[in-house]
C-alpha cells in the first residue's frame, strides 16, 4: 500500500501547470466563449503534446494507455486552469471507441484523438453534446447503436459561457450496434470528477488570495472568522474528495467512480458559491476572471451523472469498501 | 500509486479477523458510560490483552506486536467490522501513550504501559478548567513544588471517563507570572484516588455520568509522574494533539462499519427513497475517510509528519459521525426516540464529536491560519 502520487505522476502535473500559466489560459477561454477558436485549438494541440489525449487510448491505437491514475492527475490540472473544450468527451469517446468488439472504428480514429489532431464530442446521457461546432469526430450514441454523426445542429450556449452544447445529426455511420458502454462512463465520470476537483482548487486559491488582500473595515477581510470558516470548509471539503478522485483511478470500480464524481462535483460548486460570496459583487462580474471557474463548477456537477445519479450507483451494490 | 497489501499484511488481517470471530461477544455490552458496562468493557480489554489484540502497534515489550501503521489501520477495520465493542482505555492508549513514547522516561514506560494494555490501570484526561475551554492555554491549576514531587491544586472539568477511571493526566501549571500563558505549564499523571481528589460525575445529555468534575486539594504527585521538563506542558502536550489526532484518534475502520450498519437498517427498514442520499453519504465519506487516511499514513511512513492537517480529518470524521446517526435516527422514526438502543448510544456518542479535543472552531482557525494562510484575526 503506497497511496501517493509518483515522482513522474507529479512531473506530468507540474508540467501542464506551467505550460498552461504561461499560455494565458484565461484569454483563450474568453475567445473561445465567443466561438473563437484558433487559439484554443493551438492550446489543445500543446496539451496533447503533452500525452494527455494518449493516456485514455490503448498502445494497439497509437495511445499511452489506458492509464487513468495520470488522466486524473491531469484533468485535475485542466480544471485548475479552466481549459475549454470538449476535453472529458474526448476521452471519454476514446474509451467508448477502444472497446468496440470491431476493432475497426477504433484503428481508423484513434491515432488521431491521441495525437491531439482531432477533437471528439458525443452525445449520449444528454440530449446535446458538448462543443459540437467545435468538434471534428462527433458520436452519438443512440438506442439503435453508436453512430458517427454528420452534423449539429443549432447551439445553446450553456450557464457556462465556455461550453455551448449542440445537438447532433440523426444517421451517419453506423460504428457498433451494441457497443459497451460501461468502460466508457467511468472514464467520462473520472475525468469529468479530476476537472471539478481542479476547479474546485483554482476557485479556492483565488479567493484565499483575494480575502487577504481586501481590506475592510481597516483589516483584511481573510482576518474574519466567518471568513475564514467558510474557506476552511471548503479546503475539508477538496481535500476528502482528492483521495476519492485518486481512489477511482486506481479501482475503476463504478461505485468508486461515482463517489468521487459527486463528491468532487459538490465541493467544487460548494467551493465556488463560498467564492462568490467572499468576492462580494466584484465575483459576481462577467468581467472578472473568477466568473470562467464559476459557472464550470456549476456545469460540471450534472455533466455525466447528476449527484442523484451518482449516489444510486454508489448503492447499487458492487461496492469493494 | 497502490492500494493493495502485502500477503504479509493480508494474513495479519486474516489472523486478526479469525481471533475476533472466535471472541468478539455476541451481545452489546452494557453502556460503558455506567458503571456495569465499564466493568465489562474494562474485562473486554484483559481478553483482548491476553493475545496481544488490544495495542498492536505498540512494541511487543508493552504488550504489543509492533505493527505498523498500516496492519493498525487494517486490525481497525477488522475490529469495527466485526462489532467489536468500544475501547474504554482510549485516552491513555491514544493520547498518555504517544506522548510517553515520544516524551517519557524508559522507567516510565515500563511502569505505565503495560497495566493500560491490559485495562488494569484505565486513564482518564484532565485538560478543561471552567475558565479554560477552548482557551486551554489560561488554565489556573497549580501544581507547586515540594519535597519529592509536586502539590496539584485547582478544579480539571469535562474530564472524560474520570467517573470511572483509576489514573489521569493532564496540565498544570508550575511557574505562575510568566509572560505567556503557555509558558510554565507541567504534563503530569495523577491518581484518581489519592487523598486530596474528589471526584464529582457529570451527567451527559442522556444522563449518563460520561465525564466528571475533578476538585483536587494539594495532591502530592512524586516527580516520577512529571512527563518531560518541568515547564514544557504545552509543547508536549500539542504536538502528540497534531499527530495523533490526525491518525489515530477515530480509524476509518469505525466509521466503514458505521455505514454499513446503516446500510443494513436502511435495507431493514425497505429502503425507503427519503434516506438514500444520506445512507449514500455515509458510504461515500466512509471511503474518503479511509483513502484520505491512507494517503496520510502513506506520507507518514515516507518520514512526513501530519501536523495542521489534522484539523481537517478532525472536522471531516465529527460531522460525519453526526450526520450517520441522524440519518439512522430518521430511518427507525418512532423506534428512533428510546435510548436504550445501539443506535441511540452511538448517536449521544457522536454529539460531542464536535466540541472535543479542540472544538471544531479552532479546527476551523487552524485550517485557515495554518494551511491556507490567512492572517491572525480575534476569536
Amino acid at each position: 500500500m503506497r497511496f501517493l502520487l509518483d515522482a513522474e505522476q507529479r512531473a506530468l502535473a507540474d508540467s501542464l501547470d506551467s505550460m498552461l500559466t504561461a499560455a494565458d489560459t484565461p484569454s483563450v477561454i474568453r475567445e473561445w466563449s465567443r466561438g473563437e477558436h484558433a487559439r484554443g485549438r493551438a492550446l489543445w494541440s500543446r496539451i496533447a503534446e503533452t500525452g494527455v489525449f494518449a493516456l485514455a487510448v490503448p498502445e494497439a491505437y497509437e495511445g499511452l494507455g489506458p492509464r487513468p491514475v495520470e488522466l486524473a492527475v491531469a484533468f485535475m490540472e485542466l480544471g485548475r486552469h479552466a481549459v475549454p473544450g470538449p476535453l472529458v468527451e474526448t476521452v471519454t469517446a476514446a474509451a467508448l471507441l477502444a472497446g468496440l468488439p470491431d476493432p475497426g472504428p477504433a484503428k481508423r480514429l484513434l491515432p488521431a484523438l491521441a495525437a491531439g489532431e482531432a477533437m471528439a464530442t458525443l452525445a449520449w446521457t444528454a440530449p446535446y453534446a458538448l462543443d459540437g461546432e467545435a468538434a471534428t469526430t462527433r458520436l452519438a450514441l443512440t438506442p439503435r447503436g453508436l453512430y458517427l454523426s454528420p452534423g449539429h445542429g443549432p447551439v445553446r450556449p450553456s450557464l457556462d459561457p465556455a461550453r455551448s452544447l449542440t445537438p447532433l445529426d440523426p444517421g451517419g455511420e453506423l460504428l457498433s450496434p451494441d457497443p459497451p458502454t460501461a468502460q466508457a462512463l467511468a472514464y467520462a465520470r473520472l475525468a469529468t470528477a479530476a476537472q471539478a476537483l481542479g476547479v474546485g482548487l483554482a476557485l479556492l486559491d483565488r479567493t484565499v488570495t483575494y480575502v487577504r488582500q481586501r481590506t475592510q473595515f481597516g483589516a483584511p477581510v481573510g482576518s474574519f472568522q466567518a471568513v475564514k470558516h467558510r474557506l476552511a470548509d471548503a479546503k475539508i471539503a477538496l481535500e476528502f474528495a482528492r483521495p476519492l478522485v485518486l481512489g477511482a483511478a486506481l479501482t475503476m470500480t463504478p461505485a468508486d467512480v461515482a463517489a468521487a464524481k459527486v463528491t468532487a462535483c459538490e465541493a467544487a460548486y460548494a467551493t465556488a458559491r463560498t467564492a462568490l460570496q467572499l468576492h462580494g459583487a466584484i465575483g459576481y462580474t462577467a468581467e472578472y476572471d473568477l466568473s470562467l471557474w464559476l459557472t464550470k463548477a456549476r456545469a460540471l456537477r450534472n455533466a455525466w451523472g447528476s449527484p442523484d445519479v451518482c449516489r444510486a450507483d454508489v448503492l447499487s451494490g458492487d461496492r469493494r469498501w | 500509486m497502490d492500494l493493495t497489501h502485502s500477503p504479509a499484511d493480508e494474513e495479519f488481517r486474516a489472523e486478526a479477523r479469525a481471533w475476533l470471530r472466535a471472541h468478539v461477544p455476541p451481545d452489546p455490552l452494557p453502556s460503558l458510560e455506567t458503571a456495569e458496562g465499564f466493568a465489562a468493557h474494562r474485562m473486554w480489554e484483559a481478553e483482548l490483552a491476553a493475545d496481544r489484540w488490544s495495542v498492536v502497534n505498540w512494541p511487543t515489550a508493552y504488550g504489543g506486536r509492533d505493527a505498523t501503521l498500516v496492519r493498525w489501520l487494517l486490525f481497525e477495520e477488522e475490529y469495527w467490522a466485526a462489532g467489536a465493542p468500544g475501547r474504554v482505555n482510549q485516552n491513555g492508549v491514544s493520547l498518555l501513550a504517544p506522548t510517553l513514547f515520544e516524551y517519557g522516561t524508559r522507567e516510565q514506560r515500563a511502569r505505565v504501559l503495560p497495566p493500560m494494555a491490559t485495562g488494569e490501570v484505565i486513564w482518564a484526561q484532565a485538560w478543561s478548567e471552567p475558565e479554560a475551554g477552548s482557551d486551554l492555554a489560561s488554565l489556573r491549576s497549580r501544581a507547586v513544588s515540594t519535597d519529592g514531587g509536586w502539590l496539584l491544586s485547582g478544579q480539571k472539568t469535562w474530564s472524560s471517563r474520570a467517573a470511572f477511571a483509576d489514573r489521569a493526566f493532564g496540565l498544570f501549571r508550575t511557574a505562575p507570572d510568566l509572560p505567556k500563558p503557555h509558558q510554565g505549564l507541567t504534563y503530569l499523571m495523577f491518581d484518581l484516588r489519592a487523598p486530596g481528589v474528589t471526584v464529582r460525575p457529570l451527567a451527559r445529555l442522556d444522563g449518563k455520568p460520561a465525564f466528571a468534575e475533578l476538585f483536587l486539594d494539594e495532591v502530592f504527585v512524586p516527580d516520577e509522574d512529571v512527563i518531560g521538563e518541568p515547564g514544557q506542558g504545552w509543547r508536549i502536550a500539542m504536538s502528540t494533539a497534531g499527530n495523533e489526532r490526525g491518525l489515530m484518534l477515530r480509524s476509518p475502520g469505525r466509521f466503514l462499519a458505521s455505514a454499513d450498519r446503516l446500510l443494513n437498517l436502511w435495507h431493514t427498514q425497505g429502503s425507503p427513497e427519503s434516506a438514500r442520499a444520506g445512507v449514500a453519504d455515509a458510504l461515500i465519506g466512509a471511503r474518503a475517510y479511509q483513502l484520505f487516511t491512507y494517503a496520510a499514513a502513506s506520507r507518514f511512513l515516507d518520514g512526513e509528519s501530519i501536523g495542521p492537517e489534522s484539523s481537517l480529518n478532525k472536522v471531516f470524521w465529527s460531522e460525519y459521525d453526526i450526520a450517520l446517526h441522524e440519518t439512522a435516527l430518521d430511518l427507525l422514526a418512532a423506534e428512533g426516540e428510546p435510548a436504550d438502543t445501539d443506535w441511540s448510544e452511538r448517536y449521544v456518542f457522536s454529539l460531542a464529536g464536535p466540541l472535543y479535543a479542540g472544538t471544531n472552531e479552532i479546527q476551523r482557525d487552524i485550517i485557515a491560519e495554518r494551511l491556507l494562510g490567512l492572517p491572525k484575526g480575534r476569536r
